[in-house]
């Protein structure tokens, strides 16, 4: 099911050249930002729980899930070089789910890394907060990996749609509209993050059952669907 | 009509077998439009291509639904407002662009990359340079139709608000004031964020990784900006505030609104940036708005080699 060729591929195509630094300017503006505020205004708990929830949860993993997801994929089937992959002896699946471990483990390095280290800086992990944030970065990258990595099979204009769920969806329609934050990954990953912390500190708007079968059928659905379009894909021209 | 013409043969010395055949091609001697011609249809083409218009069906679904996303809410405020007989609109009209800046960012993101990135990865700018137009032609061509759509999608909704804000008989000239106020916003705020997405779409010839990067400048920064200046305003460190303000686009507008142009600051502590700060903030935006521009020129300077 792990092809170490097209993974080594994957790797340079999401990180070789430039790549790795817009990726990793993210990261790093999150810890800066920690060290800003830890300056500003010392260890507290509250503003570390509003740090990583509101900045590195909200903004920067649904963020680096996008680019790493559909980046897994998008470009060599936007300018076509995907059919040298598929014309050698590999189950589509299998490549799918190579490149949906690489993308995991992608956004894993440069987004639950950083937020560990950014919680440890913003409050010497009092109270769970930063491990509790750290592990539902790291659920909510497999989750938005493989969200993202479907798109990238779906659509041409996978990027985009992918931020219009991740910024609209999740930020403006989940603090307007309360039903929506049900089907956010984000809620998902913080109902398990709450396990964790166990305190008030992070809070979720869904229970630990449902996330976790939630994310479970996502992350399985869209894998198992982006292996049946790959196997049905057709080579668009560019419009 | 491969017609050989006996009046070339007879130039040619005897005995030489070299001949010129006419084979029909004919010159052009229609009048030539010039470079101010390619400039205004590279805009307008531009323009065109940053609606859809001109192209495929699915290249028109993202920016006309921004398009509504963005005129709809106007609307349906206009709809109370005039069903309440409200006096005066419940958003100001300099408020609206920056409540909504998460729709032009997505605008920005999505159409900087098709208007620049395309021609860099289809190597056809040296094409564009063949023809009788200058890099800064092209530079201005792309500027001027990246911020003209943006201030058609800003401006678009601030119509509404005052057609009905005139329909329900709010004062006239109240409203105007702070109209032309909301407009001049807008305008800066198009050019801005055109100046922003081009530099950094034209920096990448693949279209998905341009709108990733576009999207993360802007809402990146605004929420690292946004969050510092809730945690100062936590501390009563409010003085820094209009400070923390200067690094990121929207925040940006937001404070030149608020000091020049009769709008609230959406900053948290909501503290008016002073006369000073404000030209701190005009002279921010200008530079950042002539600093895109001349980093586009140079950018094609190499490029259209």
């Amino acid at each position: 099911m792990y092809d170490p060729t097209v993974a080594r591929l994957t790797y340079r195509a999401l990180l070789g050249r430039r790549r790795a630094l817009i990726l990793g300017a993210l990261p790093l503006l999150l810890i800066v930002l920690s060290v800003a505020v830890r300056g500003l205004t010392g260890a507290d708990d509250q503003t570390a729980a509003d740090v990583l929830g509101g900045f590195a949860l909200a903004t920067m993993v649904p963020i680096i899930g996008v680019i790493a997801g559909t980046g897994a994929i998008g470009p060599e089937i936007d300018d076509g070089s995907v059919v040298y992959l598929l014309s050698k002896p590999l189950k589509r699946p299998t490549i799918i789910f190579t490149k949906l471990i690489v993308a995991v483990a992608v956004t894993m390095v440069f987004s639950a890394v950083p937020t560990l280290i950014a919680g440890l800086i913003l409050n010497g992990n009092g109270q769970q907060v930063a491990v509790a944030y750290t592990v539902a970065a790291l659920v909510a990258s497999i989750a938005y990996s493989a969200l993202f990595l479907l798109l990238g099979t779906v659509s041409r204009h996978a990027v985009v749609f992918g931020l219009v769920y991740a910024l609209v969806w999740e930020a403006l329609f989940g603090s307007l509209v309360p039903g929506a934050r049900t089907l956010s990954v984000q809620q998902w990953s913080l109902a398990v993050a709450h396990k964790v912390a166990g305190g008030d500190l992070v809070t979720s708007d869904v229970g630990l059952t449902t996330a976790t079968v939630l994310l479970i059928a996502v992350t399985v659905l869209a894998t198992w669907y982006a292996g049946q379009k790959l196997r049905a894909l057709t080579l668009a021209g560019e419009e | 009509m491969a017609v050989e013409q006996p009046m070339h043969t007879a130039v040619t010395p005897s005995g030489d077998q070299t001949r010129i055949h006419d084979i029909g091609y004919r010159g052009y001697d229609g009048p030539r439009l010039g470079r101010a011609y390619a400039r205004r249809s590279l805009y307008s083409q531009s323009l065109r291509g940053a609606y859809g218009l001109g192209r495929s069906a699915k290249s028109k679904v993202l920016p006309m639904l921004l398009f509504a996303v963005m005129c709809v809410p106007a609307a349906i405020m206009v709809a109370v407002a005039v069903a309440t007989k409200a006096h005066e609109l419940p958003v100001s009209y300099t408020r609206y662009a920056i409540v909504m800046q998460a729709v032009i960012s997505l605008y920005v993101a999505s159409q900087a990359p098709q208007s620049v990135s395309r021609d860099l990865r289809f190597k056809t700018v040296p094409l564009y340079f063949s023809r009788p137009i200058e890099t800064a032609d092209y530079v201005q061509a792309k500027f001027a139709a990246l911020a003209s759509a943006l201030f058609v999608l800003t401006g678009a909704p601030l119509l509404v608000m005052y057609a009905g804000a005139l329909l329900s008989k709010m004062g006239f000239a109240h409203q105007t004031k702070e109209f032309a106020q909301g407009l001049v916003s807008v305008a800066l705020l198009s050019l801005l964020f055109a100046g922003l997405g081009l530099v950094i779409a034209a920096v990448t010839p693949r279209r998905g990784f341009g709108i990733a990067a576009v999207i993360a400048v802007m809402t990146i920064s605004y929420g690292a900006v946004t969050t510092l200046q809730a945690i100062a305003n936590v501390q009563n460190s409010t003085g820094a505030i209009p400070w923390i303000g200067l690094f990121s686009p929207v925040t940006l507008i937001d404070g030149v609104q608020s000091a020049f142009l009769g709008a609230t600051t959406r900053a948290p502590g909501g503290i008016d940036p002073s006369t000073g700060q404000g030209m701190v903030y005009v002279l921010a935006v200008l530079g950042l708005i002539a600093g895109c521009y001349g980093l586009l020129i140079r950018r094609y300077k190499k490029v259209g080699l």
